[in-house]
């Protein structure tokens, strides 16, 4: 992975979230949340910092980055797009969904498009399973979604770009 | 509710609603109101979840009781101008009962509600879980009240005891016996935990409770913090679950401020504080020992039983674990009387049951049944049935760890004992509902891969053995399986179960058997005929056209997503076989039955 360099105010940042929770290496999870939140991903150089802040090594900061996947340590695109992955969902035919996605795209579950705008992921269950097979774009979830409605999910995203 | 007002719109702000748009609606209902001159008459109220998320999203009118469903933003004006201001009920938006195709007006004739018991779920539909006053209205924080300041801790624990109520989130460990245990472990701190880490993929009963009753859940706490003798709480909860987290801050928040958390509660002596700790998306957090390891900010690897959490759980401390839907049970048993909760249900497992019911099934939701109830009253009189008038092939209950049950299981009483007996298990409640459509070989393949990757790797009967057992089925779907894979599996499934540490992989095999004991000879097709007799799984299949049918309307054609289908305009089309990706838009775009799978 491309070494980063973070700058002076970046540090302080991390080092002001790490201060919020006392440096409490207890509060390590809750650390990575409001870093991710504020950074949109957790690289290794970031990770560094919040061992040091808290006083534990890097490797138990990466032990627990890797270890749940709410955490990345690459950055999502612009638009993170998931598929939800639940039961329901692919019994409903998430699995085909996805595939289209995938081919459209032309990118796999974890990467971005090469432009930036989109990336792919699988989820469990966003809890809305009367609307399955579901998909969420960012914050907005697409109900009922068949290989046809792809196209047009990712054309309203396209479409932000020329406007 | 505020009595100032003449009506109420009780909008449904649970996420399967919101996902339909039901906050634009709820904002369309305001404005429409306001420019009548309305708003001071009529309430625009925020609830949880009715449960009916098939028809969502749901308003419901009172004092009339009218239910409107699958209501749009578009249709607010509608309601507004001859609902509210002419009192005559929008007839298209009213549900129809399937069947008669009559009209249905009150929720509690319908199929979906008539036998439903609502305990864990009394309040989600009826509250705005935004404001205080409206559970306390409901007899909230009624229990806390009558436990701090006239009972004991034990005459609490005995009568949770005598209700028979046991652990919701899927073992059904007694929980008066667990506070008990908890409440006699040595230790100077001692902490309640909430578990609202619902990892089940198709289970989203505890998001709903937290979603539209969350001060159920702070209450109970209380009362499990004053009988064990903690005064501290922590929710672990899903980061996954932005509106329940959301929700539950605003009610700790309205009751520290009057006094319902904090110290000194209601004049007592009694101290009792709550916090929040986010998960970070793994399923094993779900298990109490690696939800402790990650609330203390590690990894959530499980650790060995004993010492159970009610002796050494969070640093340490003895910690009591219970589950969002346990906690929501706690408040009604004290007010009502352990003697009420434990008339309902079976000899062995009281009260009632939340599952959400999901899949190929009608009516998609969240029922509240009693224990008992049979699975065919779930799924043919709640849930409406089959979707699309298919056949029922199966259903899963408890998520990752459970089973599929059959068609000869329809008639078993839903219960702990019922359900573990029939080779699955209660679980959190999720209840994923197949058809025929469904290839038993791929779903057992699905929840294999969902362990996998959730396994936390600690030890190696999980680690490694359901890894193999994924290999096992991978290639039994791509038609490389031979018979000798079917004991290999039985026989791998035997040791990992006998061998995991935590309660993840001593079930995860559970998949497995159950559907080599229900669907024995769909494992056998696949592996000796190379055929899939779902047609789900793409290697054991081939699309093909029958020249007979084709009448060259080029409509499978241009749908092909990767031109695989060549003929000319009015004559038979072909499909060429090396670049068919197996996709199905042919199939579900031909009109003439021109194309079938082999």
């Amino acid at each position: 992975m491309a070494k980063i360099k973070l700058s002076n105010t970046k540090v302080e940042q991390i080092k002001a979230i790490c201060k919020e929770f006392n440096n409490n290496k207890g509060e390590l999870i809750n650390v990575l949340h409001k870093t991710q939140g504020v950074f949109g991903y957790l690289p290794a150089e970031v990770q560094e910092v919040i061992a040091e802040e808290l006083g534990v090594s890097v490797a138990q900061v990466y032990g627990v980055v890797s270890f749940y996947s709410f955490f990345t340590m690459v950055p999502k695109g612009e638009h993170p797009i998931s598929i939800c992955m639940g039961t329901a969902c692919y019994v409903r035919g998430a699995e085909k969904v996805l595939d289209e996605f995938k081919r459209i795209l032309n990118i796999q579950v974890g990467q971005t498009t090469p432009d930036g705008k989109f990336s792919l992921s699988c989820l469990r269950c966003v809890g809305a399973c009367g609307l399955a097979p579901v998909v969420m774009v960012g914050e907005k979830v697409y109900g009922r979604v068949s290989t046809d409605s792809v196209k047009a999910i990712i054309q309203e995203y396209q479409k932000e770009k020329c406007s | 509710m505020d009595t100032k007002y003449k009506m109420y719109l009780l909008v449904c702000g649970g996420t399967g609603c919101r996902s339909s748009q039901s906050n634009v609606l709820e904002e369309r209902l305001r404005k429409h109101l306001k420019e009548n001159k309305l708003e001071n008459e009529v309430q625009v109220i925020t609830t949880g979840c009715f449960g009916f998320c098939e028809k969502g999203p749901i308003v419901k009118v009172q004092p009339d009781n009218t239910f409107y469903t699958q209501v749009t933003p578009e249709d607010a004006e509608e309601i507004i101008k001859e609902h509210v201001i002419k009192g005559r009920q929008v007839q298209r938006l009213l549900y129809k009962d399937p069947d008669k195709k009559e009209i249905v007006h009150d929720s509690k004739h319908m199929g979906f509600y008539r036998k439903q018991l609502r305990i864990a779920l009394r309040n989600c539909g009826f509250i705005n879980p935004e404001n205080i006053n409206e559970y306390i209205a409901r007899d909230g924080y009624a229990a806390v009240a009558k436990c701090i300041t006239e009972m004991t801790p034990q005459q609490v624990i005995e009568e949770m005891k005598k209700s028979g109520l046991r652990g919701r989130g899927g073992a059904g460990f007694p929980t008066g016996m667990k506070w008990e245990i908890t409440s006699k472990s040595p230790g100077d701190q001692k902490y309640v935990v909430c578990n609202a880490d619902e990892g089940d993929p198709g289970a989203f009963m505890d998001r709903s409770i937290l979603e539209g009753d969350p001060h159920s859940v702070v209450e109970a706490m209380a009362i499990c913090g004053y009988c064990i003798g903690a005064d501290k709480g922590l929710i672990y909860i899903r980061a996954e679950y932005p509106l329940a987290i959301k929700r539950l801050k605003i009610a700790i928040q309205q009751a520290q401020e009057i006094g319902l958390l904090g110290k000194g509660i209601l004049g007592t002596k009694f101290n009792f504080d709550i916090e929040i700790r986010y998960g970070a998306g793994a399923f094993v957090c779900g298990e109490e020992t690696a939800l402790i390891r990650s609330m203390e900010g590690g990894r959530g690897e499980s650790t060995l039983k004993p010492p159970f959490p009610s002796v050494s759980g969070y640093l340490g401390k003895p910690t009591n674990v219970n589950n969002v839907e346990t906690f929501a049970n706690v408040p009604v048993i004290i007010n009502k009387g352990a003697d009420w909760f434990n008339k309902i249900g079976t000899e062995k497992s009281k009260g009632t049951k939340v599952f959400a019911l999901a899949g190929k099934i009608n009516n998609v939701g969240l029922i509240e049944v009693p224990m008992g109830t049979t699975l065919r009253e779930v799924i043919f009189e709640i849930g409406g049935g089959i979707k699309d008038g298919k056949k029922f092939k199966a259903v899963q209950t408890g998520g990752p760890s459970g089973g599929c049950l059959t068609e000869k299981h329809l008639d078993l009483p839903i219960d702990f004992d019922n359900l573990v007996k029939a080779g699955s298990m209660m679980g959190s409640g999720g209840m994923v509902v197949m058809d025929e459509d469904d290839c038993m070989v791929s779903i057992a393949k699905f929840y294999l891969d969902f362990t996998v990757e959730e396994s936390c790797g600690k030890c190696a009967p999980c680690r490694v053995g359901n890894k193999r057992l994924y290999e096992i089925l991978d290639r039994i779907t791509h038609g490389n399986g031979k018979m000798e894979d079917i004991d290999l599996l039985r026989n791998l499934s035997k040791v990992i179960k006998d061998t995991a540490l935590c309660g993840l992989g001593q079930t995860s095999p559970n998949p497995v058997l159950s559907t080599l004991e229900g669907f024995y000879d769909e494992y056998v097709a696949h592996i000796k005929e190379h055929r899939c007799p779902s047609g789900r799984c793409k290697d054991l299949m081939k699309y093909e056209i029958n020249p007979e049918n084709c009448v060259g309307c080029t409509a499978c054609a241009r749908n092909c997503p990767v031109n695989a289908i060549t003929g000319e305009r009015k004559a038979p089309h072909t499909i060429n076989q090396e670049l068919c990706i197996k996709c199905g838009a042919c199939i579900e775009k031909c009109k003439f039955n021109a194309i079938f799978i082999r």
